[in-house]
């Protein structure tokens, strides 16, 4: 049960978009729609599993010189991984995410987790953060994705809840839309972690 | 003609960080002044020219005979990596005090997605060896554009009382969002 922390520290206390402020590439660029936001985050949390476990059983046997560029040679082939299954599954959701799927391997959450966790901790504990941070990264872009979509679109998920000819406010799904989200979604989080104390 | 629009587009219309995203980490972190953001923005327009030179040629004459394109990702992240690598060792005996100036932007360089992302668009665009290496220069110029004109209004944003939360990264975030808006403008005047 001590290991459960692990988990719940990327989704909350050190969640890796408001708090660490990491990979924002993606947060900002593929949170046009509620799916689109899923499907990135569950890319992005497969390839810290895998990276921080393999970081992890690998970690005796990669010289501490050279251990970075190994590292990056673990991520980038399961990127590749994600890559091929999502081309071949999930085509419509491949399309919409287009060159984020490769750049998944510069992405800093990723590497910086093999780096400041599964480097130094052991197998278990590398793979409940590697799932906690990844869910954590899951759960925040689908919201600022949630938002942007409800606004900019007038719909959830794709489901349309106002008429076809209504106006919405297009410039949420433009890029300036993005950073302000982003931006006013950080001040959120910042004002609820001091009203709850955390 | 064929290059003036390449570099047009990549520094107004489609600029890299405020219109594709790219590089926004770095965007966000190292644009507090502008003479950092200088040094940032030269290492950048170093490295990701020589990568889309470097990228193409592996690219087209290693990947596509063997047939193994799926490796692109791979073996493009091993390209900026060594090249950055290169570069630093290359500056640091050549001319050590560009070295000095540009010293610790340099290995920030490899976790910045711009490089990479920008030299898998330049295959995807089908572009040939010279129209890579001008869209990656273009495209860093451009780069180095939006990361001086944050720093510029940064550096001015130190005088001003701004509330508590919004403090740091929500207010840069905001800053970006205007300054993207602002780019908009330059929209339709290339035709893509």
């Amino acid at each position: 049960m001590s290991n459960l922390k692990y988990f719940t520290n990327g989704l909350l206390k050190e969640n890796p978009t408001f708090v660490i402020v990491f990979g924002t590439c993606p947060t900002l660029a593929i949170t046009t729609t509620a799916i689109n936001g899923i499907g990135m985050g569950l890319a992005t949390t497969f390839v810290m599993v895998f990276s921080n476990l393999f970081v992890c059983m690998l970690k005796n046997y990669i010289p501490d010189k050279v251990r970075i560029a190994a590292y990056i040679v673990i991520i980038a082939g399961f990127v590749t991984v994600v890559d091929m299954l999502m081309k071949a599954y999930t085509p419509s959701v491949y399309a919409a995410l287009g060159i984020f799927i490769p750049l998944i391997v510069v992405n800093c959450i990723v590497l910086g987790r093999a780096e400041a966790f599964a480097q130094k901790n052991r197998i278990w504990p590398s793979i409940l953060d590697g799932l906690g941070m990844g869910l954590g990264f899951t759960l925040a872009i689908t919201l600022i994705a949630s938002v942007r979509e409800i606004l900019g679109n007038g719909s959830f998920f794709n489901v349309k809840f106002v008429s076809e000819d209504a106006k919405t406010i297009l410039m949420f799904l433009l890029p300036p839309g993005a950073f302000i989200t982003y931006g006013f979604m950080i001040v959120i989080v910042n004002r609820l972690k001091k009203a709850l104390n955390v | 003609m064929e290059y003036i629009i390449i570099i047009i587009s990549s520094l107004f219309v489609s600029n890299v960080v405020l219109s594709q995203f790219l590089g926004i980490c770095s965007f966000l972190g190292v644009s507090n002044k502008i003479s950092s953001a200088i040094g940032m923005g030269a290492a950048v327009i170093f490295v990701m020219a020589l990568a889309n030179l470097i990228s193409y040629i592996v690219q087209v004459y290693v990947l596509v005979p063997l047939h193994i394109e799926f490796m692109q990702t791979v073996t493009f992240i091993l390209v900026i990596a060594f090249l950055v690598q290169a570069v630093e060792i290359i500056l640091k005996k050549v001319s050590p005090p560009l070295f000095q100036a540009l010293g610790i932007y340099i290995p920030l360089i490899t976790t910045n997605c711009a490089p990479l992302g920008i030299a898998i668009l330049a295959i995807q665009k089908h572009y040939n060896m010279m129209e890579a290496v001008v869209y990656g220069a273009a495209m860093a110029v451009g780069y180095t554009l939006a990361l001086l004109l944050m720093a510029g209004i940064r550096e001015q944003l130190q005088l001003v009382k701004v509330p508590k939360a919004m403090e740091g990264f929500p207010l840069t975030l905001v800053i970006g969002g205007l300054l993207a808006m602002a780019f908009m403008g330059f929209a339709g005047i290339v035709k893509s």
